[in-house]
């Protein structure tokens, strides 16, 4: 079976436009989650953490006219353009995959003056990701994934299906969502938002803060390309709870049997943490705590990345996997921002502040609006 | 060797007409458009689950292909945790993605409602067709311009080659203010013996949309 290497990434959220930059930040316990006032987004005031305009703009003109292209498509060019800057792989070759991973896309275009500017075929997902693997030169028609909060990782899942098949030797996994008055004011209905930066895990956590970003993970089956230290993805599977389409599942079922058919027969120890999904709204948090405790993993080192630039939805997965790779890569174990108490009816073991530990596997899990779950494995070999 | 997959059942429904494979079960030419189309189909079937009134038009169109496809086929039973949905469509959730910005667009006259915005995510479709047959498998929702068989042949045939299934209900579910088409399927193992089942491939794949 061909193994399904990392070859590149990139990350770009308020911390920074790069992998090493966000960590940076990170590893200083830098938090991008600042009160918004800005009556074009929510009448109300509220926590996110957003992509400065002007940076995006100034960076994204030194490889393209901003013009030309919508906030969501700057974000996923750029960070595609900078992981791909980081490998030999040509994307004009037929042996690469694009795949694109979010939950709202071009939503923004629903407003009057970006569907006057962009018009109306912006707002298909398809037509978006058809225009960034263009833009790349790639041949392929590109695989779009819009399944909730858990996109991303079920993208890094088929993407490595699609290399450990031998239908592509690499591929290439954006996951990006920006933020947007649809997108606020959802959230906001559902009084699911935080009243201060959101504190995952915490006995005194009330809800989520929303974020934008963007990430590109490069998955490949050639060794010879691959990061170093390598990096391979392992198992990963979904499951669904069956039982509410916006509320998590009392028993932490879907997320349970997803890990289960995930880490198999590895035992507990062979997991040296657990990036989770963390929204830090109430239930979602004690879904997870007792997920990993059925599944045997109550003793497992736990974080999550939400407290540092928020719940970035179709792009989550792909920020936090490569978040997780680099604390493989070397050996960091990253804190959770926003945590102080455990705050969740089983014991499990939280990360509380960054440490330098030898790290060798790591089980990434997401879980998401209708009822859905997901979960993956990386090891560093 | 390889097991050899067949596709069994198929649900189609376009055109106010509800085909389960190739026989017409229902059709309802008066209706004035998707909405009242799929409530009369919902009467028609004495389907009895009132979270349908929840639901919006995608995941009615879905829910009810998936309903005819599971209580008129004679699939049953089907194992819930080896059971995996797959769905593409073209038009994600644009229908109540627009229904959704008229609650928003106007300061005078805002009034987001959380019914509205869970809705307006693609895969809540695939949820309630979780919700209502108890299925817990593999999932996943494909946005593709158009069907794209060789996209849902790859995948679904991985999921099945991987051990994690042993159903599948996989198709198309797409709808977009008027314009509505759900083709959905059952694919398993085949168990030999029985003619008349065509091989999950492709070409067949294609077949099915005609």
């Amino acid at each position: 079976m061909n193994e399904v290497y990392i070859a590149s990434d990139n990350i770009i959220t308020s911390l920074g436009f790069t992998t090493e930059g966000n960590c940076t930040e990170i590893k200083k316990g830098a938090i991008g989650i600042t009160l918004i006032d800005d009556p074009k987004l929510e009448p109300n005031k509220f926590y996110a953490s957003v992509i400065d305009s002007e940076i995006l703009r100034s960076k994204f003109s030194h490889i393209d006219d901003p013009d030309k292209f919508t906030r969501f498509e700057q974000l996923a060019i750029l960070s595609i353009n900078d992981a791909l800057n980081k490998t030999s792989i040509d994307v004009k070759k037929n042996d690469t995959l694009f795949i694109l991973s979010t939950t709202k896309g071009n939503i923004d275009v629903l407003e009057k003056e970006n569907f006057l500017k962009y018009g109306e075929n912006r707002l298909f997902l398809h037509e978006t990701a058809k225009l960034i693997r263009q833009y790349f030169g790639n041949p392929n028609t590109p695989m779009v994934i819009s399944n909730a909060c858990i996109s991303g990782v079920l993208a890094i899942i088929a993407g490595s299906m699609m290399i450990r098949s031998r239908r592509y030797k690499n591929v290439v996994i954006t996951g990006a969502d920006i933020l947007s008055k649809f997108v606020v004011s959802g959230f906001q209905s559902f009084q699911s938002l935080s009243s201060t930066p959101c504190k995952p895990f915490d006995k005194t956590r009330d809800g989520l803060s929303i974020g934008e970003g963007c990430a590109t993970i490069v998955l490949t089956s050639n060794k010879n390309i691959a990061n170093n230290p390598q990096i391979i993805v392992g198992k990963g599977s979904s499951s669904n709870d069956a039982n509410h389409i916006s509320g998590p599942s009392r028993t932490g079922e879907g997320l349970y049997q997803s890990i289960k058919k995930t880490i198999g027969d590895l035992p507990a120890g062979k997991i040296d943490f657990i990036s989770a999904h963390g929204t830090a709204t109430p239930y979602n948090d004690e879904m997870e705590a007792i997920a990993f405790t059925r599944a045997g993993l109550e003793n497992v080192p736990v974080n999550s990345f939400k407290g540092y630039f928020g719940h970035t939805l179709g792009a989550a997965g792909i920020i936090e996997s490569v978040l997780s790779i680099y604390s493989l890569k070397n050996n960091i174990l990253f804190g959770t921002a926003g945590f102080s108490e455990l705050g969740v009816s089983s014991k499990i073991n939280i990360i509380d502040r960054t440490s330098e530990k030898e790290l060798s596997s790591c089980l990434k899990t997401a879980s998401g609006f209708g009822g859905c779950n997901a979960s993956v494995i990386f090891h560093k070999i | 060797m390889k097991e050899q997959l067949i596709i069994k059942s198929v649900c189609k429904i376009r055109d106010n007409k509800i085909f389960l494979d190739d026989e017409l079960l229902f059709h309802n030419d008066e209706a004035e458009n998707p909405s009242a189309f799929m409530k009369n189909a919902y009467k028609n079937f004495q389907v009895n689950y009132p979270k349908f009134f929840k639901m919006d038009n995608l995941s009615k169109l879905g829910f009810l292909a998936a309903e005819i496809l599971i209580n008129k086929s004679n699939v049953l039973p089907l194992n819930s945790e080896e059971t995996g949905i797959v769905i593409a469509n073209s038009s994600s959730s644009l229908d109540t993605d627009n229904a959704f910005n008229d609650t928003i667009k106007n300061s005078e006259n805002y009034f987001p409602s959380p019914a509205v915005f869970v809705y307006t995510l693609p895969n809540i479709m695939i949820g309630e067709i979780c919700i209502r047959h108890k299925i817990t498998g593999e999932n996943i929702l494909f946005i593709s311009e158009k069907f794209d068989p060789e996209l849902i042949y790859y995948y679904v045939s991985d999921l099945f080659e991987s051990g994690k299934i042993q159903h599948c209900i996989t198709g198309w579910v797409d709808l977009l203010s008027d314009k509505y088409e759900a083709v959905l399927y059952f694919v398993e193992k085949d168990k030999g013996g029985k003619n008349g089942n065509s091989i999950f491939e492709p070409r067949k794949i294609v077949q099915l949309f005609s």
